[in-house]
């Protein structure tokens, strides 16, 4: 087996760190700890460690974030009686809930919800502060601002679950609990009590684009490992200037399907996949409770949820007795 | 370690042994794991027993080798065919004093069914577990609550086989005695009391749930669906019938996602207590529509009214007979029933086993002389 076919990076640069470029927006003066390299880092990735720029928006996330881990952290660890080893035991079970649903809108007790609210609160400020920074970095290292807008597109997500589906429902106790099983009980329940969410549309289309995500990851990860050996890995020269590994990798697909992107196209094709995954699932969950009540009935009103012809035939199934191999 | 010989012929004869360890290694297991699944089978067989229409999923699945294993309980069953009644036998209420149930049975017969209750419910104390003077002959007296508590269910157990008989003999006559949930034993297995709080320092739809109990079946799902539907009556259902309705979580009325966890407990739980799956009784994609139900989810229903009167009108009121050390844990409050209680993880309790066939006594409520 060839050296190179290797998931892992098996030629490692380690010499003196690489500081990073600096320019007129000071992006020397932010940047904090010494570099350092990592031969296991090295391995998945690039090997140098260090420094980071986190600026004042990353300093904002991280200390609002870590108030809102603490704060649920707190409450969980206050659920279990302050006892370490059932707060152990019980950590994918525990959860810090929303508000319940008399409340509505209004600012519950600490202890039925207030935790959850203001905790949120802080989380929200984490998350905005975490995407001004993703722009800001974009801004000053003079990139484009895409990495900072898909980013966008999963908060939209994020604040369709925990802010606007809740106000317009008129009610905190829709958002979804901080915690590892109840949010997948929300989860379900969610689907159950709007009558399967698998007949939202917006939910189909969530699907689509996620699982074409994967696959265009997949597709576009092996076509440049494919072709790495006449340069392909080498993207942004291919894209400028198409070599013998952009046209093998083209005719692949093109004899394969009729159709191939191009080396630049293909990460337009990624983004707006991965993009719109939230989009459009932050759209069906947005609707759902508001427009929608009963997706399988909506789904039936507009004639895509098929209905069975004909009897059932229960009778043909064959009893529980022979199932269980007591004769019949 | 080796001799310096080897070592140096070693050295000058080298060869990959690796390639051929990995071929011989990979086609060895193979031929092994291929040796073990033809002599000895697919350990993890399944076999399903299908719900729905074609084309669905609607099946129940189980492993072979499970249904190939038979209720344990079923071997200890113990039962006795009805005597014959004898041209002027004297009946129960005519030679013992004191018999407020039964007593319409011959003598013959009522001692048949006290034997076999003994056998059912307490097979290690005897008589003397409900008659307190079983040692001297003397039957007659009520102090101990464990004979209050039986004449109670001997009632409720006739009222059951009578009354829901649309659940318990609703594919074949099946019945239920005391054999049915006690298996044995002085208490019943899966038995339920309530738990209020299951968390510290909060309140609301909070405290109630996100913990792994028993009620919840170990998921963090609420753990006073029981209680909410199995014994005050709330509304088990969440569904809006119609794609558009008014209502906002707020109103009091709207079920919330909160409900919707709690039918989910309840939901789950029913499928733990049979053995068997959402699909057993639902269309999965829409739970809701009684056009797309099996009619396994009628026998059930029947089952959640059951049990809901079996609580309120049997077991709740027994609360103040009972010793403090049978009491609930948490609010002290009497031993409940639900599905497990007499299920115990099976379709049909004890299989489909009938259990009324030889007993007619507990068959009906009048239970007239036989």
């Amino acid at each position: 087996m060839p050296e190179y076919q290797n998931i892992f990076t098996q030629v490692q640069v380690q010499g003196a760190p690489e500081w990073g470029m600096d320019n007129e927006n000071n992006m020397m003066e932010e940047r904090t700890g010494k570099p350092g390299f990592s031969t296991l880092i090295g391995w998945i990735g690039n090997a140098q460690l260090g420094p980071i720029y986190l600026g004042s928006f990353g300093v904002i996330s991280l200390a609002t974030g870590l108030i809102w881990f603490n704060i649920v952290g707190m409450n969980m660890l206050s659920q279990v009686g302050w006892s370490i080893p059932e707060f152990l035991r019980q950590l994918f079970w525990l959860a810090l809930e929303p508000p319940s649903p008399e409340y509505g809108l209004s600012m519950p007790p600490l202890n039925e919800g207030g935790w959850y609210i203001i905790s949120s609160f802080f989380l929200l400020v984490s998350v905005m502060a975490w995407w001004l920074r993703s722009y800001q970095l974009a801004a000053d290292h003079k990139m484009g601002k895409h990495i900072a807008w898909a980013f966008a597109s999963a908060i939209w997500l994020f604040l369709v679950l925990g802010l606007f589906r809740p106000v317009l429902m008129g009610s905190w106790s829709e958002a979804v609990p901080y915690g590892i099983f109840p949010h997948l009980d929300w989860t379900t329940a969610f689907s159950i009590r709007y009558g399967n969410l698998y007949y939202n549309p917006f939910h189909c289309l969530s699907i689509v684009f996620l699982y074409g995500s994967v696959l265009l990851f997949a597709m576009h990860g092996a076509t440049i490992l494919a072709v790495t050996r006449f340069g392909g890995d080498r993207e942004l020269e291919q894209i400028y200037d198409r070599g013998t590994a952009s046209e093998r990798a083209g005719l692949f697909w093109r004899w394969t399907m009729g159709f191939n992107a191009t080396m630049e196209g293909i990460h337009r094709w990624a983004w707006w996949f991965a993009v719109l995954t939230p989009i459009t699932g932050g759209i069906g969950i947005l609707l759902t409770g508001t427009v929608v009540d009963n997706w399988f009935i909506w789904a039936q009103e507009h004639h895509f949820a098929p209905l069975y012809d004909g009897s059932y035939g229960y009778e043909a199934y064959g009893s529980y007795e022979a199932f269980i191999g007591k004769g019949e | 370690m080796l001799p310096k010989w080897f070592d140096d012929w070693n050295s000058k004869n080298p060869v990959d042994i690796y390639k051929p360890a990995i071929i011989v290694g990979a086609a060895g297991g193979a031929v092994f794991a291929a040796a073990l699944l033809v002599t000895w089978g697919q350990p993890f067989a399944t076999d399903s027993m299908q719900t729905g229409p074609r084309g669905t999923g609607m099946s129940v699945p189980e492993f072979k080798a499970d249904l190939a294993k038979a209720d344990p309980t079923i071997a200890d069953y113990y039962t006795e065919a009805p005597y014959e009644v004898e041209a002027g036998e004297p009946l129960a209420k005519d030679i013992y004093e004191n018999v407020q149930v039964l007593g319409d049975v011959s003598e013959g017969n009522f001692n048949r069914l006290m034997n076999a209750m003994t056998l059912w419910v307490a097979p290690d104390q005897g008589c003397a577990y409900c008659h307190a003077g079983a040692d001297e002959g003397e039957y007659a007296s009520d102090d101990l609550y464990t004979k209050v508590v039986a004449r109670s269910m001997i009632q409720m157990t006739q009222s059951i086989n009578e009354d829901w008989d649309g659940h318990v003999n609703a594919n074949k006559e099946v019945g239920v005695n005391c054999y049915t949930c006690h298996r044995g034993q002085n208490v019943p297995s899966e038995i339920w009391f309530r738990m209020g709080a299951v968390n510290e320092n909060v309140a609301g739809w909070a405290a109630v749930q996100n913990r792994a109990t028993s009620i919840s079946q170990s998921t963090s799902l609420p753990s006073d669906a029981l209680e909410a539907y199995l014994l005050n009556y709330e509304t088990i259902a969440v569904h809006d019938l119609e794609s558009r309705v008014e209502g906002s979580p707020a109103d009091g009325v709207t079920p919330t996602i909160q409900h919707t966890e709690r039918t989910y407990s309840l939901m789950n739980y029913v499928s733990n207590s049979l053995g068997v799956n959402c699909v057993f009784c639902h269309n999965s994609r829409a739970f809701y529509d009684p056009a797309q139900v099996t009619p396994q989810w009628g026998t059930e229903s029947l089952g959640i009214s059951m049990v809901q009167e079996l609580n309120n009108d049997w077991l709740v009121p027994l609360r103040d007979v009972y010793p403090e050390n049978r009491l609930g844990p948490v609010f002290a409050d009497a031993p409940k029933a639900a599905c497990k209680t007499c299920h115990k993880g099976y379709q049909q309790p004890l299989q489909g086993l009938n259990v009324i066939a030889d007993w007619p006594e507990l068959a009906t409520i009048s239970a007239e002389a036989n």
